[in-house]
């Protein structure tokens, strides 16, 4: 196997046209305001692959007009939920028939691996849009049975305008992670993509046009997060915000609610999760597990397994496979196949990561393998393992979102259980035991959002995600996703000799 | 007539302030409709430990006025408890400081309150903490929750006299709904919540792949309460109830204008069974307690119910600090629409509860969140409505809230008093026609008369803004199009009021209005099973009804892979 591969150059001949660089507002793509453009770039290189508008205040204003003019008076919130359902099913066709467009887009703009993307994020985008197109006529408030006499039910109806803020690390599964939902349950939307990952967005905007979603149902505002970002935030006429990404802005979207209409926000945010592993565990499938979940999608995804916890009859055997195993890891060009590895999405994150690194080995941190970036173009870093850490080092209590581990030794499953909660986040953690007992305890005392036991990252459109403690609140996924975008209206009645309550 | 009544030992209250009469004032205007009101005949009354007769009710004469026997106040109950209760202990603030709570019949001080601080609330959060993370509370069964919630709730219904005389006191609430009403339904409350604690499910998923999954719902951990002044027992209740369900130990802030029965219930719940450190109270103030526990590091959730400024603190307080889950029921303009074929006299009754209610009735005054606020009236019956409002709110009396021929109380306390005579005064100056009322009821205490306002235009503060009081905007409209245009134009979006019989218009409107809670052919129809809270700017989050519940539990998904399963 090659060792640290790098890029072969022929991929980077696979660059897509980028057709679509507007605002997408009210059904046509229109440039911003002011005429502003922002640069984005290709992470393998650090090129410019196009221009793209910048919107602002402005333009977020115009956006939220035409959404909230659909949403009072269009025919999307009021049309049945079954032909919602069959222009979101349209929709979904149309992405299967232009898959390799858009995987590539995601290539490009993200060092998102092509293989991955054409074979799971793009299908995977698709397929949330057919589950929530199934659940749009669905959608069932209650009768009541109230203590007087009167005939009570409730009513779910589409909360109205949702600004959606998305980010870099998933643009295609994310984007339809919020906005399939949204869509079923009736509500207009502006969404906002990374400022790293704007084009994906724009073409989805492109094909659900065409499918029949009607104008200013869908409207796409690219910009920077202190400019659209705060816009919509804070936007009187948004009845509800939802976002993924960091703790820090999660703070401020929720500061910006508070402090405008008090919109409903929903938030999922980071994390620090633990990966638990048990003597019992075999240790070969325990390291491929550990390495998977550090590693998939560079380390960028917020529910990364980044602190292993090894139990220590393991733990020697454990650390030497998981070196090897670290090793002959693939970094490289994302369009090669043979790639396991891609760049860091920008050199932001790619500077972060590398502080990181420098900050565990200051804090006494012993690196296993790995430990700085690739001697070469592009943001491109090593799998990089930690030993000797502790709770209150920097490198196992902040979120880095990047390929770097922090391994640790313990004893029995108390402090297991202890130390896995020794954090302010609680997104995610990960069980390794074929023991039921344990399985069981452990998956019980995590305080997480979502328990893998004997797996990692097996995320599923029917199974809610989303955070404990300061990972958030508010689920993605699964029908508790589709409840986020309605709210509940109760209507009630005298009832008049009625035979029974 | 005298009546021996045992006083707080901490602070008697001088003889002679019971001697308190609120001058002749015209607040009822015919006579015929005083003779339309029930004689109601007291039954004794079990205060303090004795059975006491009740003050006899004075017959009303004819033209009788807007008044206020002395007798009356006698009524106080003894106060107990005035300290903090944390970890199962009442004890002083930190600081020692206290805090005065009025009578707002009299203005008078009625007890010295302990008043937290940042530094009680730690305390208390330490106790509420300890108590979810290691205490028996999350981990033994629901069923077993649920039984020491009912034991709480038959200590509630055992001592409805002290709580409904507390409340009466403290917020100038009518004694008698409160005791026939507001109190039992408390209690009846946390049966509600005791009998969904066993049944708490979450559900099997059925995944794309050969894994297996399920959610559990599990308990947010420990909750901060916030609780208004207007509903002291109730509010608590509602936020109480459900979160000791879920298996949540809680730090309770009653409003500073009514902290006492919050104590009382702390005391019942310790008898209950209710292990320490589950249930806290912390009285003070908004800005220093209330904000300790908005900004708290270790507590998971707040579930507040206030004003629509206060609301936007806590919700800021949450963003800088842990993210922590909130929950919001705020203000609210809410309207009350009367269509032609309504019956009149039914609509007037329903319209002048819808507005005056709390202080009226159960809790008369307007201080309520749902208040049906802005009555918009179709054209055709508009002139009678106008006629028999007037004639009926004439003839509402204001008064002591022990006499149980009030109509309406005091409100709550000097500044909303104030307010609602600001508002008035805006109302006027606006250019709004005074129907009925405007003034103050008598020299001493905050009566204000239920005050009606016509020819109101939807942009004039008093059709805007949340008053809180008994005061009414009335508008006439001609079409449904146009009645749910000017019903929805409104920052709010809590309750609203539709009166007719006609299926399809009631239909229609119920789902065109952007709110909450809809109420056809009636108001403040509440009911526990019945989910509460607000749309836009009236919050979010539900009150009553296994939504309540569902917001003190966080869903956790499970999944591991399955081998050799039949099926997916």
């Amino acid at each position: 196997m090659a060792k640290h591969g790098n890029g072969n150059s022929e991929y980077l001949e696979k660059i897509p046209d980028v057709k679509f660089t507007k605002l997408f507002i009210n059904g046509e793509f229109v440039d911003s305001i002011s005429g502003k453009t922002f640069e984005t770039v290709d992470p393998r290189t650090g090129e410019v692959i196009t221009l793209v508008a910048e919107g602002d205040k402005e333009d977020v204003d115009l956006a939220v007009k035409a959404a909230r003019k659909a949403f009072d008076h269009g025919t999307w919130p009021r049309m049945s939920g079954f032909e919602r359902g069959r222009i979101m099913n349209k929709f979904a066709d149309l992405i299967e028939q232009n898959l390799e467009q858009l995987a590539a887009l995601d290539t490009i703009d993200g060092g998102k691996l092509f293989s991955l993307g054409k074979e799971v994020d793009i299908p995977s985008a698709s397929s949330m849009l057919r589950y929530y197109a199934g659940a749009a006529d669905k959608i069932h408030g209650e009768t009541l049975k109230m203590s007087m006499e009167l005939q009570g039910y409730t009513l779910l109806e589409p909360v109205g305008v949702v600004g959606l803020i998305i980010p870099w690390n998933f643009p295609s599964l994310l984007f339809f992670i919020k906005a399939a939902p949204a869509l079923a349950a009736g509500c207009t939307m502006v969404i906002k993509p990374a400022e790293q990952r704007p084009v994906s967005a724009l073409f989805y905007a492109h094909l659900a046009k065409q499918a029949g979603i009607p104008d200013g149902v869908l409207n796409v505002i690219n910009g920077f997060g202190p400019t659209a970002g705060a816009a919509i935030s804070s936007h009187m006429d948004i009845d509800k915000v939802s976002f993924t990404g960091s703790t820090e802005v999660g703070r401020l979207i929720m500061q910006a609610a508070a402090t405008s209409n008090l919109k409903q926000v929903s938030l999922e945010l980071g994390g620090k999760s633990p990966l638990i592993v048990f003597d019992d565990a075999d240790v070969n499938k325990a390291v491929e597990l550990a390495l998977l979940a550090v590693l998939y999608n560079k380390g960028e995804i917020c529910c990364a397994g980044s602190r292993v916890y090894v139990q220590e009859g393991i733990y020697e055997e454990f650390e030497k496979k998981i070196a090897e195993k670290a090793k002959s890891w693939v970094v490289g060009d994302p369009f090669d196949p043979h790639v396991q590895q891609g760049p860091q999405v920008d050199k932001e994150q790619f500077e972060k990561i590398l502080y990181y690194i420098e900050q565990g080995k200051k804090e006494g941190g012993t690196i296993l393998t790995g430990g700085k970036a690739l001697d070469k173009k592009g943001y491109y870093i090593e799998p990089t393992i930690f030993t000797d850490v502790k709770e209150e080092m920097t490198v196992v209590s902040d979120e880095i979102f990047g390929p770097v581990m922090s391994l640790m030794k313990f004893k029995t499953v108390e402090e297991a259980i202890e130390r896995a909660n020794n954090t302010k986040y609680g997104l995610a953690a990960g069980i390794v035991t074929e023991d039921l007992n344990i399985a069981n305890r452990v998956s019980r005392s995590i305080r997480a959002g979502t328990i893998w036991i004997n797996c990692y990252f097996a995320l599923d459109r029917g199974c809610p995600f989303g955070g404990y403690k300061m990972s958030g609140f508010g689920k993605d996924k699964g029908m508790q996703a589709l409840y986020k975008f309605l709210q509940v209206k109760a209507v009630v009645t005298p009832i008049y000799n009625s035979p029974w309550l | 007539m005298a009546m021996t009544v045992q006083r707080s030992a901490i602070l008697p209250i001088p003889r002679s302030h019971f001697l308190f009469v609120i001058r002749i004032r015209e607040c009822n205007e015919t006579s015929e409709k005083l003779s339309k009101i029930p004689k109601i005949n007291f039954t004794k009354l079990f205060i303090n430990g004795d059975f006491v007769e009740a003050v006899s009710i004075w017959d009303r004469e004819m033209g009788s006025e807007c008044n206020e026997t002395s007798e009356k106040l006698s009524k106080i109950p003894k106060i107990n408890f005035t300290k903090l209760f944390i970890n199962g202990d009442f004890v002083e603030a930190v600081s020692g400081k206290t805090f005065d709570t009025i009578d707002p019949r009299t203005g008078e001080v009625i007890a010295r309150i302990a008043e937290g601080d940042k530094e009680d609330i730690d305390l208390a959060v330490k106790a509420a903490r300890h108590a979810f993370d290691h205490g028996k509370w999350p981990r033994m069964s629901g069923f077993e929750r649920g039984r020491i919630m009912m034991k709480f709730a038959d200590l509630i219904d055992e001592h409805v006299d002290e709580l409904a005389g507390l409340d009466a006191i403290d917020a100038g609430k009518l004694f008698i709904p409160l005791k026939m009403g507001e109190i039992p339904a408390v209690a009846d409350l946390f049966r509600y919540f005791a009998g969904a604690a066993d049944k708490i499910h979450g559900e099997t998923l059925k995944m794309s792949r050969e894994l297996q999954g399920y959610t559990l719902l599990e308990p947010i951990g420990v909750a901060g309460l916030i609780i208004p002044w207007n509903f002291p027992s109730t509010m608590f209740s509602l936020k109480v109830a459900p979160a000791l369900a879920a298996g949540c130990t809680m730090v309770v802030k009653p409003a500073e204008q009514t902290p006492l029965s919050a104590l009382y219930y702390a005391h019942l719940a310790k008898l209950a069974g209710i292990p320490d450190g589950v249930l806290n109270v912390v009285t003070g103030f908004g800005h220093t307690a209330g904000a300790a526990i908005s900004s708290h590091m270790d507590i998971d959730k707040v579930s507040f119910t206030g004003s629509t400024e206060v609301g936007r603190l806590i919700m800021q307080a949450a963003a800088t600090s842990n993210l922590k889950h909130i929950s919001l029921e705020l203000g609210g303009k809410s309207p009350f629409i009367i269509f032609d074929d309504a019956d009149v006299n039914t609509a007037v009754d329903l319209a002048l509860n819808a507005v005056f209610y709390n202080k009226a009735k159960n809790n008369p005054t307007g201080e309520i969140c749902v208040a049906g606020s802005r009555v918009f009236v179709q054209e055709g019956i508009y002139d009678e409505f106008v006629k028999q409002a007037v004639k009926r709110t004439k003839a509402w009396i204001v008064g002591d809230p022990f006499d149980s021929h009030v109509h309406q109380g005091p409100q709550v306390d000097k500044k909303q008093f104030e307010r609602i005579l600001y508002y008035i005064e805006q109302g006027k100056k606006e250019g709004a026609t005074l129907l009925t009322g405007g003034n103050t009821c008598g020299e001493k205490g905050y009566y204000i008369e239920p005050t009606i306002f016509a020819d109101v235009k939807d942009d004039m503060v008093i059709a805007k803004e949340e008053i809180f009081g008994p005061v009414m905007s009335l508008m006439k409209f001609k079409t449904v199009d146009e009645v749910i245009e000017r019903a929805n134009n409104t920052i709010y979006g809590l309750a609203c009021g539709i009166v007719t019989n006609d299926l399809n218009l009631s239909n229609r409107v119920s789902r065109s209005i952007r709110a909450g809670v809809i109420w056809i052919n009636c108001y403040f129809a509440f009911d526990r099973d019945c989910p509460y809270g607000g749309y836009k700017m009236s919050g979010f989050g539900r009150d009553n009804g296994l939504h309540a519940l569902h917001k003190y539990l966080q869903v956790k998904s499970v999944v591991t892979p399955i081998y050799n399963s039949p099926w997916l």
